[in-house]
């Protein structure tokens, strides 16, 4: 027996570092679990897709993109107006938000100094981005609609969206400019040159791929809300195309477009021209996300 | 990254060859690039290093050495104001540069910089071009037309020409350790300084590479005054003409770690025959 005791010794090891056996049991249902509650989600979320698609791509044609609505005949309805006002939303809004987002995030992040005042700032902009959207538009409403008396107007919806995309964009945009090494900026200083040099030449240019991603997701959330642009007095137009420079003309969106479908009762508007419309959306949501993880994944640490 | 408030003010002169003003008490030679007088550099209530005094000559090469947290980045960010940019950091006495005090209010810190020059301890290239690294300080400066020429002739100097002129389009990330170091001197000589500080500049690089550096330093210092920090015994008796040791001093009641010089020198002096002991100790390895 005493030549067995190594043999002996080296199984005593393995069934001390094999698993105990209650534990499979957990462990395996567990996964299961996580698993089907992840296809579930997929399911949901393909047949939604297929739902629309069956409904809505017969819907699709050139046609569909550029004529006006018709309240009478289905098949002669386009989107026309909610495409050329989201897109006219989308530019606008880009052109208040990216430069007043990205200026606070360089404020904050490059010359703020860290006291209590800019902690509570910092604070309040995390917050900020989970306000629900609809607040967002009772505030344009309050402040620019009626005191400032820019109306129901393309400005105003631009300025809802704006506002509700801000604190994303601020956030996205710190993130960047954290990401870039402080060496970078202490070489460019050590060399002579001025903060604002360090930031516009060095700084930036390297944060702008993660700025650009955060922007781009930012607006993508802003062009499928209607919950805000409502608020302040988004229409259904019929005869009017909407664009970027018209500030005070009222204006419309594909998300109340197809509101506007779903609620007529007829099955031509309400299912075919209203899937078709959600499509389009879709399309233009996923467009934008691609771009946005292509940019990431392109330009991402070089360091 | 926090930004001092001091970051405004009137250029310094441009580097006058260092003729005391008449009627100055201070013993200021020709040779005398930096006057330290009872330097203190303090991080919000800590005291990081404590009344320095020394000499550094111009066209020499001075070594700082001493244990590891005894202020030698402190004292040597101190010479181009690169403290400025930590906040809560505060420095008294007086860095004469020139026969002037660069902590005199109405000095720019940005023009101090761009007249000391600085390589870090790690290799800090900015992520575009080889070419656009060595740039970047003469275009600061307005320089367009003859950036070839300078961008050339910085990385002559550097010893790094023969290695990249055949891909200076190419990203400067794509070097070697050693090579980014010495791109980053290319780039700190490219501006032309006056003074190029360098901290531990060869701790991040294998012996040849340190090897090419000192050799590089020893070029560099016809043209330039050179203070470097080093953690290398060797390396500061190889490459230096005057060495400073700093240590800690460490207050018994409050536990206060506070650097101080301990010893100025010729570096032969301070490495053969130090006049204090402790020196002896460490640049023998019996401490530190
Ligand atoms: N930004 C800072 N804020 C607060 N304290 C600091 C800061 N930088 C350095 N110190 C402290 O000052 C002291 C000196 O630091 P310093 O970096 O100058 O040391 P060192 O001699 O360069 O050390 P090493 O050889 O390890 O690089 C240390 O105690 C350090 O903790
Ligand atoms: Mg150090």
């Amino acid at each position: 027996m005493g030549l067995g005791t190594p043999e002996k010794s080296a199984q005593q090891v393995t069934s001390d570092m094999a698993a105990p056996r209650g534990r499979a049991l957990i462990e395996r249902p567990f996964q299961w679990a996580l698993l089907g509650a992840t296809l579930l989600a997929l399911a949901l979320l393909a047949a939604l897709l297929a739902d629309v698609l069956i409904d809505g791509a017969g819907r699709l044609s050139w046609d569909f993109f550029t004529d006006y609505s018709d309240s009478l005949d289905p098949a002669e309805t386009g989107i026309r107006t909610g495409l050329t006002g989201t897109m006219s939303l989308m530019v606008l809004t880009a052109a208040i938000s990216f430069p007043i987002g990205v200026g606070a995030a360089v404020y904050l992040e490059e010359y703020a100094s860290d006291n209590r005042f800019t902690r509570l700032l910092q604070l309040n902009i995390a917050n900020l981005a989970g306000v629900p959207s609809v607040v967002y538009g009772l505030l344009t409403l309050s402040a620019f609609v009626y005191v400032l008396g820019f109306g129901r107007s393309l400005l105003a919806g631009a300025m809802a969206l704006s506002l509700l995309i801000l604190p994303i964009i601020i956030v996205a945009s710190r993130e960047a400019l954290r990401a870039v090494p402080q060496s970078i900026r202490n070489g460019a200083l050590a060399l002579g040159a001025t903060p604002l040099q360090v930031t516009s030449r060095q700084v930036l240019p390297i944060a702008l791929p993660g700025i650009l991603t955060g922007t781009i997701l930012a607006l993508s959330r802003a062009i499928g809300e209607s919950a805000p642009i409502l608020v302040v007095g988004a229409v259904f137009s019929r005869r009017a195309d909407t664009w970027p420079w018209e500030l005070f003309e009222p204006f419309g969106a594909l998300p109340i477009q197809i509101f506007n479908f779903v609620r007529q009762p007829e099955p031509g508007f309400q299912i075919e021209a209203a899937s078709a419309g959600i499509l389009v959306l879709l399309a233009l949501l996923l467009t934008m996300n691609a771009v946005a993880i292509f940019l990431r994944n392109r330009y991402q640490k070089r360091f | 990254m926090q930004q001092s408030r001091a970051e405004t003010g009137t250029p310094i002169p441009a580097p006058a060859p260092a003729a005391a003003p008449a009627g100055e008490p201070a013993p200021t030679g020709a040779t005398e690039i930096f006057q330290l007088r009872g330097l203190t550099c303090r991080y919000g209530g800590f005291t990081a290093v404590r009344d320095i005094s020394l000499d550094i000559q111009r066209n020499e090469i001075t070594a700082i050495i001493g244990p590891s947290g005894c202020g030698k980045s402190t004292l040597l960010r101190c010479l181009n104001r690169m403290n400025d940019l930590v906040e809560g950091t505060r420095v008294t006495g007086e860095v004469i540069y020139n026969g002037e005090d660069i902590y005199a209010p109405h000095i720019d810190p940005v023009e101090v910089r761009r007249r000391i020059g600085m390589v870090f301890q790690e290799p800090n290239p900015f992520p575009k071009s080889i070419y656009d690294n060595v740039a970047f300080g003469p275009k600061l400066e307005g320089h367009r037309s003859d950036l070839d020429d300078i961008v050339e002739s910085s990385l002559r100097q550097a010893a790094l020409w023969d290695e990249v002129k055949g891909k200076l389009k190419q990203s400067a990330l794509s070097l070697s350790g050693g090579q980014q170091q010495r791109l980053c001197i290319a780039r700190a000589l490219a501006v032309e300084p006056d003074v190029i500080l360098m901290d531990e500049p060869a701790s991040a690089l294998d012996p040849i590479a340190t090897l090419r550096i000192e050799d590089l330093m020893e070029e560099l210092k016809r043209s330039y005054s050179i203070v470097i920090v080093t953690h290398n015994m060797q390396q500061a008796a190889r490459i230096s003409d005057k060495t400073a040791f700093v240590t800690v001093r460490v207050e018994n009641e409050t536990d206060e770690r506070t650097g101080e010089l301990v010893e100025f020198d010729d570096t032969t002096r301070i490495f053969t025959a130090a006049a204090d002991q402790r020196t002896e100790d460490y640049v023998t390895g019996r401490f530190g």
